[in-house]
């Protein structure tokens, strides 16, 4: 088996590499909808149970759109997905922005971080500009848009709409397009497999996460900073970020790294991640919203896509820089 | 032809930038005759609720503009005339004129409408007291049905005076219909009627 795959081309390997991600969503979703037929009594344990199963699809869903966007991404190539990890941040920054207030004066900027500020970091990235791509947005850009928010003279609240700002632009631009980026890290001797990073990255941070999550759910320890979330703790966070290290390790066949970097890389993504979702719960705390997405949204429990993305955007600076440093790309 | 790609395009465009999604709250959407009475705070106030509506109420209801704006550019015309179907309204008052009368000819017709009572976009928290045409035109209709709306967040997509849109998740909340009482005073209507639109901003 395992010589066989090392015979195939790189193309064939990301395809079967795609097909058993696949085999893997239809096999969840089977079995999420053997479950749901299943008559649940109306207890509040069946209740629970319910409710479980509900989430646990809308997981599902998201996760068989994210393989087909990256499953389409890499059949367009290398233009195409940075477009489409493009247009990811601008309806996750759309969804931060909405619930983060903004005044009149406020306007121009706007308009600077969504049809400037956007396009041109993913053409930096597209580019392979690398070295004006890390620094683009945390220092041109930076000084740029407080300039215009200056301008547009309004002094109410100023710093902390520009802050607001700022954090939407580094999280949801900066933060997401390290992603694409990985694509075009030029790594010797793994030409064309770099989907396998991407891919990598991804099932590393969402295992990490769904570990985390059922943990907490077994553990039921007390949580570590409960006016943020309810649900985080050590313990658990612990089970999550190790689940995710151990299956980067395994992993280490599909990148470019030996099974002890793999490893270590793994565990820097998974405490980025992780820590960067509970930095996002804790925003969403102070707007006093449980879920980001449209005002209303939240009646129907579906998530908003920043819900879904915002380990990968906390996740995917954090892997590259370490990755770039530790080979010397 | 040309009209009905500008209008998927602006369509496309709105969902795009805001989302426009329709929460029908007191009322479903239904195919009969009424006006949606709206808070009106920008331009793009009009495409929103337009773009809300489900297909099929979409060409059977038509928005209000405003006259002395919407006809000054022969661009502005063609858009208000041939992808929204507009009513045209002077705002201002001439000696032998009722402003109204375009509005009740619509009506007349059997179109639903789409009306901004405060006759001007505000930019305050809260809408402007409303001018009389609403509770004119529900005197005048008792049929129709009176449908309070509130347009969430669009002040944050185009403010006024500003050109290039920003894209904003938007909501466009219908209520439950107001009806006339019998032998109620005008102001006493129109201010339920203001009211029934700002108790939509907060559910």
């Amino acid at each position: 088996m395992n010589h066989y795959l090392r015979s195939m081309t790189a193309t064939e390997q990301v395809g079967a590499m795609f097909l058993f991600v696949f085999g893997c969503l239809a096999i969840a979703g089977i079995a999420v909808f053997l479950l749901s037929i299943r008559d649940q009594p109306s207890t509040p344990d069946g209740d629970n149970r319910r409710i479980l199963l509900a989430r646990a699809d809308g997981v599902l869903r998201s996760s068989w759109v994210m393989a087909i966007v990256f499953w389409i991404g890499w059949l367009a190539g290398d233009t195409t997905a940075t477009v489409l990890f493009g247009l990811v941040s601008f309806f996750a920054l759309r969804e931060f922005l909405t619930l983060s207030p903004t005044r009149r004066g406020d306007h121009r900027s706007l308009v600077l971080a969504f049809f400037v500020v956007l396009p041109l970091q993913y053409v930096l990235v597209g580019t392979e500009h690398f070295d004006l791509f890390t620094v683009f947005i945390p220092v041109y850009v930076f000084l740029a848009i407080p300039v215009v928010s200056a301008l547009a003279n309004d002094p109410q609240r100023f710093l902390e709409r520009n802050a607001k700002l700022q954090w939407g632009i580094m999280v949801c631009i900066y933060g997401m397009s390290h992603v694409p980026a990985l694509l075009l890290l030029d790594f010797p001797e793994f030409r064309d497999k770099n989907a396998f990073l991407v891919i990598y990255l991804v099932l590393v941070v969402q295992t990490c996460m769904v570990a985390q999550f059922f943990a907490t759910r077994r553990l039921r320890r007390a949580p570590a900073a409960p006016a943020i979330s309810a649900s985080f703790n050590w313990p658990s966070w612990w089970v999550g970020v190790g689940s995710g290290s151990l299956l980067g390790g395994l992993l280490a066949g599909i990148t470019p790294f030996s099974p002890g970097q793999a490893f270590a890389m793994a565990f820097v993504a998974c405490v980025a991640g992780s820590l960067g979702h509970l930095v996002m719960k804790a925003i969403k705390r102070d707007r006093g919203i449980p879920i980001w997405g449209a005002q209303g949204a939240s009646v129907t429990g579906t998530g908003g896509l920043l819900d879904r993305v915002d380990a990968l955007c906390f996740a995917a600076p954090v892997f590259f820089h370490s990755v770039r440093w530790y080979f010397q790309l | 032809m040309l009209a009905k790609l500008m209008g998927l395009f602006l369509l496309g465009l709105i969902r795009v930038l805001t989302g426009a999604q329709a929460r029908w709250i007191g009322c479903p959407p239904k195919a009969e005759q009424r006006i949606y009475f709206a808070n009106h705070q920008s331009h793009a106030d009009l495409v929103l609720i337009w773009a809300a509506l489900p297909r099929d109420l979409r060409s059977l209801t038509r928005p209000i503009a405003a006259r002395d704006y919407w006809t000054s550019s022969r661009f502005r015309q063609w858009i208000t005339t041939e992808v929204f179907n507009a009513v045209y309204v002077s705002r201002e008052r001439t000696a032998n004129e009722d402003p109204l009368e375009p509005l009740i000819e619509a009506l007349d017709k059997g179109d639903s409408i789409i009306l901004f009572p405060e006759g001007t976009r505000g930019h305050a928290e809260e809408p402007q007291a409303f001018k009389a045409g609403l509770y004119n035109l529900a005197l005048r209709f008792p049929q129709v049905v009176l449908v309070p709306t509130w347009i969430n967040n669009v002040q944050r997509v185009m403010p006024k005076g500003e050109v290039v849109p920003v894209p904003v998740l938007c909501s466009v909340s219908f209520g439950a219909p107001v009806h006339l009482a019998s032998g109620e005073e005008r102001r006493a209507f129109l201010d339920r009627a203001r009211g029934a639109v700002i108790a939509l901003r907060d559910i």
